[in-house]
């Protein structure tokens, strides 16, 4: 039995070997993008999200920003709560029925429907992952002067990042995964490999064994990298004491002020 | 004559119907060391806040070289790089190092060059001893060092006046010194501050000014030694009484 499962498997690979190659390559470069893309959009969501406003806010500023919650929470709900095999028949054959725009390129729609999807969850991980960062931290940042984009590009979202991290390595397995629904829209990925070619040879089982290896390698291998990034973002596990006098020495060209300090608007001293 | 630095004028704040703070009057001149002291929920964090703009006051208005602060018309982040703020919880950036702790508000706010925000960092982190460990990240070293470390990052932003919110408050006892240490050597360089402490002997000993805190509001103020030996206050003499024998 093993015995003929290798010849099988033998022989499609001298056949078809690079047509599975090809398809695990389109699978990874699709899951890749999207994650991507769809963590830019996630961010830029969850950002938006949590720009803070106040009663004291005027009008304007204060509409502008409930508007674009409700519309990330519609955004959301919409491709967190419908099927991504649906949501890319629906934006395929959607575009082109409303507004006349057709993709020639199964490429781009692909990655569009795959970013928009991740970035559905993802927006919701980087909100979250927002609203879990310390009050002190932003107000830390607050105290000596930074405006609330300086704290969130030099502050909170390092530390989102870091955090969220297992989500996103999350969402990206679950991509090179699920992509294998966009063979609905025609798109050729490593599972409509698997169609057309025991669809042709009649040698299912052969086939199914090698996309279940392949994309259990895809997914091995990018959660041994995903965990060696994880590891790098978090930095030393220790540090190193650094000598005091050679220190000194380079702060010794730093002129001390005599006055400590002067005040920011020199008009205002007398 | 000396200089103010901040007037503090009929300053109140309420949250909703909870009046905090009523009718606050003070000023800091210039290398005064002020100790607010008062019983906890007495108004003092949020008065250390109000003066950072962390808070937005409900009525009153703040003087900063004799420019209110609180109406708009002045930058907030500018003065706030002005007036540094230590906080209980030391409030370090998690995903910097020290010496990255110690530099971002320069680079940022103030708009340092990175050779000369890392030199001024460098010497300020040499001032409270933790230049050694410019490498290490907030949570690898102790509280203590946590808060000498952003008594540094204050420092380095080279504020007029320096807030402290119970600096020491949240320290095993055997670090309280190391902090206190630190501030008295910035006082004796006659750095402007107000320190809102429960440490007698700092209130006593250290500061220039001392202000009792009670309900909201400034029930007595004035040199240490009188407010310690001399309070013309009843609940000022309570309160000395309470904390000093307990
Ligand atoms: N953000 C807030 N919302 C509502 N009440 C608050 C807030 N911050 C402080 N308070 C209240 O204000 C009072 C004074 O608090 P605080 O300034 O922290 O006192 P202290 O620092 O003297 O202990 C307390 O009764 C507290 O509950
Ligand atoms: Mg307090």
């Amino acid at each position: 039995m093993i015995g003929q499962l290798f010849t099988d498997i033998g022989s499609l690979w001298n056949k078809y070997g690079t047509v599975y190659l090809t398809g695990i390559l389109n699978t990874l470069i699709l899951a890749v993008t999207a994650t991507l893309i769809g963590c830019i959009i996630g961010f830029f969501c969850g950002i938006l999200q949590t720009i803070p406003y106040s009663s004291k806010d005027n009008v304007v500023k204060r509409f502008v920003l409930k508007l674009l919650r409700i519309i990330i929470r519609a955004y959301v709900e919409i491709f967190r709560g419908t099927p991504m095999i649906l949501q890319a028949v629906f934006i395929y054959y959607g575009l082109p029925y409303f507004f006349g725009i057709s993709f020639k390129d199964i490429w781009t729609v692909s990655i569009i429907v795959v970013s928009v999807n991740t970035g559905a969850y993802m927006a919701e991980s980087v909100r979250g992952g927002i609203m879990s960062i310390d009050r002190g931290q932003f107000e830390g940042a607050k105290a000596i002067g930074m405006n609330h984009w300086q704290t969130m590009l030099h502050i909170v979202l390092p530390q989102t990042l870091r955090n969220i991290m297992p989500q996103i390595g999350n969402n990206y397995i679950i991509n090179v995964k699920d992509t294998s629904v966009m063979f609905i829209i025609g798109f050729n990925d490593f599972f409509a490999v698997h169609k057309m070619v025991s669809g042709a040879v009649f040698k299912y089982f052969p086939s199914a064994f090698m996309e279940m290896a392949g994309y259990l390698f895809l997914t091995l291998v990018s959660s041994f990298l995903l965990r060696k990034f994880e590891k790098k973002l978090a930095g030393k596990p220790n540090y190193e004491l650094v000598n005091t006098d050679q220190l000194v020495m380079t702060a010794g060209n730093y002129n001390i002020p005599t006055e400590g300090g002067a005040p920011f608007d020199e008009k205002s001293r007398e | 004559m000396s200089e103010h630095i901040l007037e503090i004028r009929h300053l109140s704040k309420a949250f909703g119907s909870h009046a905090v703070l009523k009718d606050i009057d003070f000023t800091v001149d210039k290398g005064d060391v002020t100790s607010i002291i008062g019983a906890s929920g007495s108004g003092k964090s949020t008065l250390l806040r109000c003066i950072n703009l962390l808070e937005t006051l409900t009525t009153g208005e703040i003087l900063y070289h004799g420019q209110d602060v609180t109406k708009g018309k002045i930058n907030a982040s500018a003065y706030r790089a002005k007036v540094g703020m230590v906080f209980q919880n030391f409030n370090l950036f998690n995903n910097l190092t020290v010496l990255g702790n110690c530099m971002i508000g320069q680079q940022k706010v103030a708009k340092v060059p990175k050779e000369e925000a890392k030199q001024r960092a460098i010497y300020y982190l040499n001032k409270v001893g933790m230049a050694p460990y410019i490498n290490a990240r907030p949570d690898q070293i102790s509280g203590g060092q946590k808060q000498r470390v952003a008594i540094a990052r204050a420092l380095a932003m080279e504020p007029e006046v320096l807030l402290f919110d119970e600096p020491t408050s949240a320290l095993d006892p055997e670090m309280v010194g190391e902090v206190l240490d630190v501030m008295k050597s910035l006082a004796s360089d006659r750095m402007t501050m107000l320190v809102v402490t429960h440490e007698m002997a700092f209130a006593r000993d250290v500061s220039t000014h001392v202000v009792y805190m009670a309900d909201g509001v400034i029930e007595e103020e004035g040199e240490p030694a009188k407010i310690f030996t001399n309070p013309e206050s009843l609940r000022t003499r309570e309160f000395l009484k309470r904390i000093l024998n307990g």
